[in-house]
């Protein structure tokens, strides 16, 4: 147990502490640094999907005023390593996937660049390629592990006997659309290559992770690295670790002799370079007795990955822990195409990994013909059915008691396909949400005492719209025992000390944990009145009862669907989610967080779908007029609320992450709410009108 | 091609040369330093570049700046009333409706020029009678706000924001 903290300024709705700057439109984003001299950088990408630049013609594109260099393979400076393909930016003439970086122009202004990189000639040798993604492809393999580091396959118990002797089973394959980040700040660099080294205004999710990741890519020492990001536009893993643009700017920004180099892709061009969820195709079987008990649960994936590098998304992992039964089994299975490397997007793992599973679940309660939440319930583990451990804390079960409670459950006739309001057929549906409660070492804070009882707090964090300025600023007051405006926070800058990536909804965990132990020992040392000067410096303390349990938040996802009898469009006019997620820091900011993942996952389930062309190897739908995201008309009454969780393992905060969760089972619930509405059921997303139609 | 250009912008004076092809988006970003206006989508999709151009509601990103020789423009930083924010930028706040803020100035300066559109009497998709006496209930705000993605999914907030405002 870690010593837990007073919350004082935990727990209060603090509005965000950079709101103004964010409402006039003054907070600085990467792209928007003042800054002389500065050129601008615009790629030129590969047409072909698989292949070789024979040549590119650059006279024409270099002729052009205001041009200041054009890069290509054959000119752009050389890479100290190119052991990470995908950063291995113009470094041979290989392409490897449609949308590729095949050269660069920089110039004077925006107008300059563009036009010269469309004048840029490209003759290639276009070789054979592969993007199409199939379950009964005879090339899929199996990876050492799954993202970041779970074994790639379990087998519990004999599945298939306990198949066999089910009284009752669920055989389906279920599959989730390759789907794009889509953040609204694009991803952006800015470049500055001096004697000082590289300077990088990075529009990213963790300012010493690009820093730790580029330094060896050019050969600098860390030390002459600097990244800056106090403002994030968004990132939902797609800015967690640097990208190729990155490395395409550092590049640009050596041959500009000192002059800034600004890099923002197109909306267009996120579509190609800067990962994506891949999609998947799950089947999933389920064993259970004639009360709804499982006997067996076995969830077998197939997803992609790109040829140059490998990202294996950890889908049948929540599967591991979920429910309780005695026979259990996972795979995943990877076709290698050739295509961009797919990457983290919001709950990689969990967030696809939950709709096949969530909506097998409902098929199995009408198989039983009990209640999806009573088959929940029934199937509540005691314990980690995978590692045997116990857990910090579960409160699934209350999560969908307080649900059905709020959402009016109990007046839920379960018929299918059995309620009309005008045109309209009207459904509800639940489903599980859970997401790991991870905590890592290797943040480091220092704390110093100014005039006047105040103190700066100093961590390299990052605040993606996540709400950290404001956060860590309450636990930092109430870990030195001040009023929240007695803390100077500073985050966002590698020259801070260095702090984990926000991601994998641990931030918080991370970067709070750490800035306690600083607190306490800030404390210890000089008491309840420091002078002046006062400083301390440490790192992320061990919590060793991350040996002892298994740490996951858990919630419930309720969806009401109404589907238009003639035309089969599909609205959602209510969601809830109840989420049982450890203390909250700040209720105002954690239920945007959880609204906001909310939105995503109606996003998820309705609309989102990148449409890989066979033909071109060539994401279709690139930009938002036909990728759709869900917008303000999409949504209707969305509410979250939190159980009163008290977990004393996690960290001195008593928190959980909670910028994932709120996406994962949030699809389920409504492709359950549209069978309950329609009778029809949807095992494939996004879920749109056509399926609707007789 | 250039072309001179005077722009007031929130309530300055301000006068450049441009290249034909800029847009009114990138003339205020990149050349005269107004960032309050984001680039999200430079294809009119987003909204997160809207200003109000001569009182109304505009996408910067599809507007060339060389149409717009003296235009009045306001963006979200120049709706402060001195030290005061603009009641919509206090209702932001109060009910968080954004979460990284990139969409935030677009979505804010695309509410005002919503209301006044809405006091002007023009109807919506959503109307149900154009002609009758309109209430700008949610589903109202939620239509006329769609021109405004935010992929933090803060609507339900902007929404109540906008409610908190609105006559």
């Amino acid at each position: 147990m870690t010593e837990p903290l007073r919350p004082r300024a935990i727990g209060t709705s603090l509005a965000r502490l950079d709101g103004r700057a964010k409402v006039t439109g003054t907070a600085i984003y990467a792209f928007e640094q003042p800054l002389e001299r500065a050129t601008y950088l615009h790629p030129v990408q590969a047409t072909i999907a698989r292949g070789r630049v024979t040549a590119v013609d650059t006279a024409t594109a270099e002729a052009l005023d205001g041009v200041v260099a054009v890069l290509t393979h054959v000119n752009a400076p050389r890479l100290a390593s190119t052991d990470d393909a995908e950063l291995a930016v113009l470094q041979s003439d290989e392409v490897a996937f449609r949308g590729q970086f095949v050269g660069a122009v920089i110039a004077d202004t925006p107008e300059v660049a563009r036009h010269a990189a469309s004048l840029m000639g490209v003759s290639y040798d276009e070789q054979p390629y592969d993007v199409q993604l199939r379950a009964d492809r005879d090339d899929l393999y199996a990876p050492e592990v799954v993202n970041p580091s779970f074994p790639t396959d379990t087998d519990d118990g004999d599945v298939d006997a306990a198949l066999e002797s089910a009284a009752l089973t669920v055989d389906q394959t279920y599959s989730t659309a390759m789907q794009h980040n889509n953040p609204m700040e694009p991803h952006t660099t800015v470049a500055i290559w001096n004697d000082d080294g590289l300077t990088l205004y990075d529009s990213t999710q963790g300012v010493h992770a690009v820093r730790t990741t580029v330094a060896p890519v050019f050969g600098l020492d860390p030390e002459r690295v600097r990244v800056i990001a106090p403002h994030v536009g968004g990132g939902f893993g797609s800015k967690g670790m640097p990208h190729a643009h990155v490395v395409l700017a550092g590049l640009a920004a050596q041959v500009t002799s000192g002059r800034p180099v600004k890099l923002a892709l197109t909306r267009q061009q996120m579509f190609s370079l800067v990962g994506y969820r891949t999609p998947t195709i799950q089947r999933v079987r389920l064993g259970a007795d004639s009360d709804g008990h499982l006997a067996a649960i076995a969830h077998d994936v197939v997803e992609q990955t790109s040829k140059i590098k490998e990202f294996a998304e950890q889908t049948a992992v929540s599967t591991r822990t979920m429910y309780a039964s005695p026979n259990r089994r996972t795979s995943h299975r990877l076709a290698a195409l050739d295509v961009p490397v797919p990457s983290w997007m919001r709950a990689p793992g969990e967030c696809p990994g939950m709709f096949g599973p969530e909506v097998a679940m409902d098929e199995l309660a009408v198989a039983c013909g009990i209640d999806p939440i009573e088959l929940r319930v029934r199937n509540e583990p005691a314990t980690d059915p995978e590692s045997g451990l116990p857990y910090s804390s579960r409160n699934l079960v209350g999560c969908l008691r307080e649900g059905a409670r709020r959402f009016g459950w109990d007046r839920r006739d379960p018929t299918p396909a059995a309620r009309r309001d005008g045109g309209w057929l009207v459904g509800t549906g639940v489903a599980s949400s859970t997401y790991p409660a991870y905590r890592q070492p290797g943040s480091v804070a220092n704390i110093r005492s100014g005039p006047d009882g105040r103190f700066t707090v100093r961590i390299g964090a990052a605040d993606i719209g996540t709400g950290t300025w404001t956060t860590l600023t309450q636990i930092a007051a109430d870990a030195l025992d001040v009023p929240v405006e007695a803390v100077d926070l500073q985050i966002g800058d590698s020259a801070l000390p260095m702090a984990t990536v926000a991601g994998g909804s641990s931030g918080i965990s991370n970067w709070g944990s750490t800035i306690v132990g600083v607190a306490r020992a800030f404390r210890d040392k000089y008491g309840p009145d420091p002078a002046d000067g006062s400083e301390t410096e440490g790192e992320t303390p061990d919590n060793p009862a991350s040996e002892r349990f298994a740490m996951h938040a858990f919630g419930a996802q309720f969806a009401e669907v109404r589907v238009h009898a003639d035309t089969g469009e599909i609205r959602v006019p209510r969601q809830l989610g109840v989420f049982a997620v450890g203390r909250i820091i700040n209720p105002r900011t954690a239920r945007s967080q959880f609204i906001g993942g909310m939105t995503m996952g109606l996003s998820m389930a309705l609309h989102e779908h990148s449409v890989m062309d066979p033909s071109s190897g060539h994401v279709v739908n690139h930009d938002f007029a036909e990728y759709h995201i869900a917008t303000n008309a999409d949504v209707g009454d969305i509410d979250a609320v939190w159980l009163d969780e008290h977990d004393p393992h996690l960290n001195p905060m008593g928190s959980k992450g909670i910028g994932e969760i709120g996406i994962v089972g949030a699809a389920a619930a409504i492709a359950n709410a549209a069978y309950h509405a329609t009778g029809t059921r949807v095992r494939d997303l996004p879920i749109t009108a056509d399926r609707f139609l007789p | 091609m250039q072309a001179q250009i005077t722009l007031s912008v929130d309530g300055e004076q301000r006068s450049l040369t441009i290249d034909t092809r800029t847009t009114l988006l990138d003339a205020l970003r990149e050349r005269l330093g107004v960032t309050s206006p984001k680039k999200g989508c430079d294809h009119g999709q987003c909204g997160a570049c809207t200003v109000l151009l001569d009182g109304r509601r505009a996408n910067t990103c599809l507007a060339l700046a060389v149409a717009h020789d003296g235009a009045r423009i306001t963006t979200a930083a120049g709706l402060e009333d001195g030290d005061n924010l603009h009641p919509l930028q206090q209702a932001f706040i109060d009910h968080d409706g954004f979460q990284c803020g990139y969409c935030t100035p677009g979505q804010i300066c695309s509410a005002v020029g919503m209301l006044d559109e809405f006091e002007a009497g023009h109807p919506s998709h959503v109307t149900q009678d154009p002609t009758g006496p309109q209430q700008l209930d949610d589903d109202e705000i939620r239509e006329r706000m769609s021109g405004n993605l935010c992929r933090c999914g803060a609507y339900a907030n902007i929404v109540a924001a906008i409610r908190a405002v609105a006559p």
